[in-house]
């Protein structure tokens, strides 16, 4: 028998096409969270509590914040976006994207993280980090991009305060967010990198080095701030919400955020 | 493991093959048996998505069906739809990046006919229609079955397109590959590896099978 006759070439197409999708069917449109992707861990936490005790669904996608900031303004079909940064709020709101101007949830912390093994050692001075440019010792460090991720603008301020920008500048990779930098920074291809606090108190990430916060004072503060977007659904407005609750502060203080002021 | 982007990349992978597949045998099948002026240029344009970078692609695809262009609002308005981070916009990307894994084995496949034996069928009496059922496709089956499997795996495997345009929302735009890259960022890298693994070994299997098939058509012949 023919492996392929008119027949089976068919069927095989019927087999192919897809059963009616259940996109079209949802009564209610799923809620999608945009998520800077320091806060990977607090929110999933956070998220799973909410989705237990109210019963509503949450689709949570993390990436940089000025990478969602143009996914937005694209038409991006987000319901609230969490942004690691206060800049690219008011800009979408200026746009006409927000149905306000957002409140603040947290305080983000940036610190040096060196992976186990690494010649860098875990110091928030960053005194280490200038001798080991200088002797040689520091081939690659890790950073989000400045050009887009709110952690990689502060690394940058912090890095320039020290006075070390200009002589690292040729040595540093840059994540496309600050999820990825903790990734390249822990990975062993880099001596270490600036990452957010709240990763490196992680269990998965804490796990594979040592970590150091920077002074406050080295770089502007990262106030974060989240926003609900036109269209947003209750369960957006229920999980915005809820992230402002003591409760909710409390885990978030937990994952290593500082409560701000509004 | 994400089960749902394996079937999202999945249902991506066959929805692309069912819209695409007329077009190739019709484009496929024109390109290599008409004879027209700036045929090199549509065969050009045809080829375009193979060299360019995904993300060119990605970029243009982006600013022309995002709600910030004209086509974009056009759609908007006139049909209340949006392309731009949802399943339809990943679809049409996906027609388009595939365009030269679908139309040029098919086209290689029918220049490989001896156009006689068109004449001989039309002599024999059978129609148009007929002719390209009966005789043509038969003969191309080989070529077709491997632009068949090439643009399914191609689809599985794309990155760069689906990042730009897609924005990695779970169920809607996060197909397997993206899930591999979120899971390396999100230090799950036993799921990673999982997924990886199995994306490897579908896309192996399935180039595979269309060889042994395409061998034993050969040999049949």
């Amino acid at each position: 028998m023919p492996l392929f006759d008119r027949r089976s070439a068919l069927r095989l197409l019927a087999a192919l096409i897809p059963p009616a999708s259940p996109r079209g069917l949802r009564a209610q449109p799923a809620t999608t969270v945009a998520a800077a992707s320091d806060l990977k861990f607090a929110i999933e936490s956070l998220a799973a509590d909410f989705e237990r005790t109210t019963g509503h669904r949450l689709r949570l996608v993390f990436g940089s914040s000025g990478t969602f900031y143009s996914q937005i303004l694209q038409g991006a079909p987000f319901h609230l976006f969490l942004s690691a940064d206060e800049d690219f709020v008011f800009r979408l709101a200026e746009a006409g994207k927000t149905l306000d101007r957002g409140r603040r949830y947290a305080l983000g912390r940036i610190g040096i993280m060196v992976p186990n093994g690494s010649s860098l050692k875990p110091d928030g001075e960053l005194k280490d980090l200038a001798s080991a440019l200088r002797d040689g010792r520091l081939k690659r460090f890790a950073i989000a991009n400045p050009e887009h991720a709110p952690y990689g603008q502060r690394a940058e301020e912090a890095l320039r305060h020290v006075g070390l920008w200009d002589a690292i500048r040729p040595r540093l990779v840059l994540g496309e967010n600050v999820s990825q930098a903790a990734q390249f920074a822990t990975s062993g291809a880099a001596q270490g990198g600036i990452i957010a606090q709240s990763l490196a108190l992680a269990p998965p990430v804490a796990r594979l080095g040592r970590f150091d916060l920077i002074t406050e004072a080295w770089h502007r503060p990262l106030l974060q701030r989240m926003v609900l977007l036109t269209g947003a659904t209750p369960a957006a407005r229920a999980f915005h919400d809820h992230i402002a609750t003591p409760a909710a502060q409390a885990v978030m203080a937990r994952y290593g955020f500082a409560v701000p002021h509004n | 493991m994400d089960w749902q982007a394996l079937g999202l990349s999945l249902e991506l992978a066959a929805v692309t093959l069912v819209l695409l597949l007329p077009l190739g045998l019709w484009l496929g099948r024109t390109l290599a048996y008409a004879r027209f002026a700036g045929k090199a240029w549509i065969e050009a344009l045809v080829m375009l998505p193979l060299v360019l970078p995904p993300t060119v692609l990605g970029y243009y695809l982006l600013v022309t069906l995002g709600g910030g262009s004209p086509v974009g609002a056009w759609l908007a308005e006139t049909f209340g739809i949006s392309l731009s981070f949802n399943f339809a916009g990943l679809v049409i990307a996906s027609l388009v990046f595939n365009l030269p894994f679908m139309v040029q084995p098919i086209q290689r496949a029918f220049e490989a006919i001896p156009r006689d034996l068109a004449e001989a069928a039309a002599v024999s009496g059978l129609g148009g229609w007929q002719t390209f059922l009966r005789v043509e496709l038969p003969l191309a089956w080989p070529g077709v079955l491997s632009a068949m499997v090439l643009t399914f795996v191609h689809t599985l495997g794309e990155f760069g397109v689906v990042l730009m345009i897609g924005g990695s929302i779970p169920g809607e735009t996060r197909t397997v590959a993206i899930a591999i890259y979120d899971r390396v960022q999100a230090f799950d890298l036993q799921a990673a590896d999982r997924m990886a693994m199995l994306l490897a070994l579908l896309s192996v299997g399935a180039v595979a099978a269309s060889f042994l098939a395409s061998a034993r058509l050969t040999r049949r012949r």
